[in-house]
């Protein structure tokens, strides 16, 4: 009984979470090899003759304004939006993890200390933080955009795991294991943080969803993923004004996000029915 | 009571003042010179000199600081650099039409939210219950930016059914009656879009409010009393479901503000989204800081009003 097997039996279990988990190894696969067929997503074919092309045979999704395969960079914004995700994640979780660990496990003035900061943190939306230091600074470069990101995302989660730490530490077994003499670290990684995997992982999932958001808001204003790098919401920045003109050019960036975030959620509520009851 | 309230209140002016304390680091004390991009508009390092010794940018920290705090107190946060005009006069002429825009959207997201959460609850693991969860989680993950463009597109530039962009149309008659119906034709897209990205919260609380309810002994007696199952609903069940929904709208200040920001830009509204947004093109950090100090209060305010809405409610948060 790991979290690792109950959760992917009881995603697959649950037809929302199986069609989720389908779908996003369908979009891994595809980000992953899907350019080795396509064409280069930078290639301009041909400025005149090509620019803003209708779906065909040749470019299924059509062509953007400088007459590039829209296909071929919806496919390429995958790898960019699902990497960026995943290691704002990672970072965002630790960060929490770590924060939330430390108050919970210290209590008294650490405690009180943290939770008041992440109360005020938590009252400036992370956008408005992110556009704060965004508009500072010139383009930034991709790491440091996941590090902002992830700087700015950790505070809830931080929260949650000290939730979880202060219920798990009136548990018997937690006593029990302080009572026999264990360390501070095996009491901290081997019982508190292992029980609070559950929570945390479906927390993680349906903040890799509201990442791939954030990151395509920023992008479609211009702050997020620099061009002529593709991202989803850089796309549907290009086909800003020619959506009347040339709809597939910011249509079809906006479906893959629609349909990326409704599926890692469509997971995260799988996960939570089996590993967090009680917040369902 | 007293002591809960005053407690309470603290709480919120601590919280405010540390998230002010956050935003004035991140503008301060990171990298990055809030002038630096000052590039962009061809002055002289002797002008960007100037431009900092006016912004007070070559104070030391615990000075600026100071000038910070003193500034809030005064209700001072500093003047635009794009538009030369005090940032609290441009916040007070932008905050009516995101007032009307977000409350708006509130309305919508919590009148369709609760009916459709209730039938949900009442029809409990049915083909309706699943789809309509799929489809509000569908809303929840399309980008409010992306779909208000869509429907600007469809509804407002294809089809000429509404208006596309603005708050007002600039050739539109005189008179209350007029002006006013107008106003709402511009106001319903932006609404409707944000209203349909934040459905999904509200729908899932008020389902599983809903579903409590229905287990309770009470509503076993009035169905056993043979009360039609729509007053069994409604007049028993829901009156006692609602309440905990509603007060949750201080949860939605943030994602409703955070999505105005990129509808407001997409349907041009005239709010504090697009001052926002606009700030950002411009490098105008002293509107985007104080756009977020706006934001914070608004934060803080609406999760105390909803804190105290649920203490009225439920006297066991208060006396607990």
């Amino acid at each position: 009984m790991t979290v690792r097997s109950d959760g992917l039996k009881a995603v697959w279990r649950r037809p929302g979470g199986r069609a989720g988990a389908a779908f996003l190894g369908f979009l891994v696969l595809l980000a992953w090899l899907g350019p080795l067929a396509l064409p280069d997503p930078f290639r301009q074919f041909d400025l005149v003759e090509l620019a803003d092309a209708p779906p065909s045979a040749d470019h299924p999704f059509g062509t953007d304004q400088l007459s590039r395969d829209v296909l071929s960079r919806v496919v390429s914004g995958a790898r960019i939006s699902l990497a960026v995700a995943a290691l704002t994640v990672a970072l965002s979780v630790t960060l929490g993890a770590a924060v939330g660990l430390v108050a919970g496990y210290w209590g008294g003035a650490v405690d009180a200390v943290i939770m008041r900061l992440v109360d005020g943190a938590l009252a400036v939306p992370r956008l408005f933080l992110l556009l704060l230091v965004l508009a500072l600074s010139d383009r930034v470069p991709l790491a440091v955009l996941i590090i902002l990101m992830g700087a700015t995302g950790w505070f809830a989660t931080s929260r949650l795991v000290r939730a979880e730490v202060l219920r798990l530490r009136t548990e018997a077994f937690v006593q029990a294991a302080e009572a026999l003499g264990a360390s501070r670290r095996r009491v901290i990684f081997r019982h508190l943080l292992v029980n609070a995997a559950g929570p945390l992982l479906v927390a993680a999932t349906l903040g890799v969803g509201d990442v791939i958001l954030l990151e395509a808001g920023l992008s479609f204003l211009g702050l997020g993923v620099q061009p002529p790098t593709p991202s989803w919401g850089g796309m549907i920045m290009d086909g800003r004004p020619v959506l009347e003109s040339a709809p597939w050019v910011g249509i079809f960036p906006g479906v893959a996000i629609t349909l990326t975030v409704l599926a890692t959620n469509l997971v995260g509520d799988a996960l939570r029915d089996v590993l967090d009851p009680r917040s369902a | 009571m007293t002591r809960w309230l005053l407690r309470r209140a603290l709480q919120s002016v601590l919280t405010l003042a540390i998230a002010l304390l956050l935003l004035f680091l991140v503008v301060h004390a990171l990298p990055g010179d809030p002038l630096a991009r000052e590039g962009d508009r061809a002055l002289t390092p002797e002008q960007v000199e100037q431009l900092r010794r006016r912004y007070g940018l070559d104070r030391p920290l615990p000075g600026q600081l100071a000038a910070f705090v003193g500034g809030l107190v005064r209700g001072d946060l500093g003047t635009s650099i794009e538009y030369g005009r005090p940032v609290a006069s441009l916040l007070a002429e932008r905050l009516p039409a995101t007032l009307l825009l977000g409350g708006t959207a509130l309305l919508l997201n919590f009148s369709l939210g609760i009916w459709l959460g209730v039938r949900q609850a009442v029809r409990k693991d049915s083909r309706e219950d699943r789809w309509l969860t799929t489809l509000s989680l569908a809303g929840y993950a399309t980008p409010s930016f992306w779909l208000g463009l869509v429907l600007a597109n469809l509804i407002g530039v294809r089809w000429h059914l509404l208006p596309p962009a603005g708050m007002r149309d600039p050739l539109g008659q005189a008179g209350l009656w007029p002006a006013t119906t107008d106003v709402l034709r511009h106001l319903v897209l932006p609404a409707l879009t944000l209203a349909i990205v934040s459905l999904a919260g509200t729908m899932r609380y008020q389902r599983t409010a809903m579903l409590e309810v229905l287990r309770v002994p009470y509503i076993v007696t009035a169905r056993a009393k043979g009360l039609s199952e729509g007053r069994v609903v409604w007049r028993h069940a829901w009156r006692n479901a609602v309440f905990p929904v509603l007060t949750l709208f201080g949860l939605w200040l943030p994602i409703l503000v955070s999505g105005s920001v990129f509808v407001e830009a997409v349907f041009a509204w005239p709010g504090l989204g697009s001052l926002a947004v606009a700030a950002v093109g411009n490098r105008d950090y002293p509107v985007l800081m104080g756009t977020s100090v706006l934001v914070a209060a608004v934060v803080v305010l609406g999760s105390l009003l909803s804190d105290l809405a649920y203490a009225a409610l439920d006297p066991r948060v208060r006396h607990g």
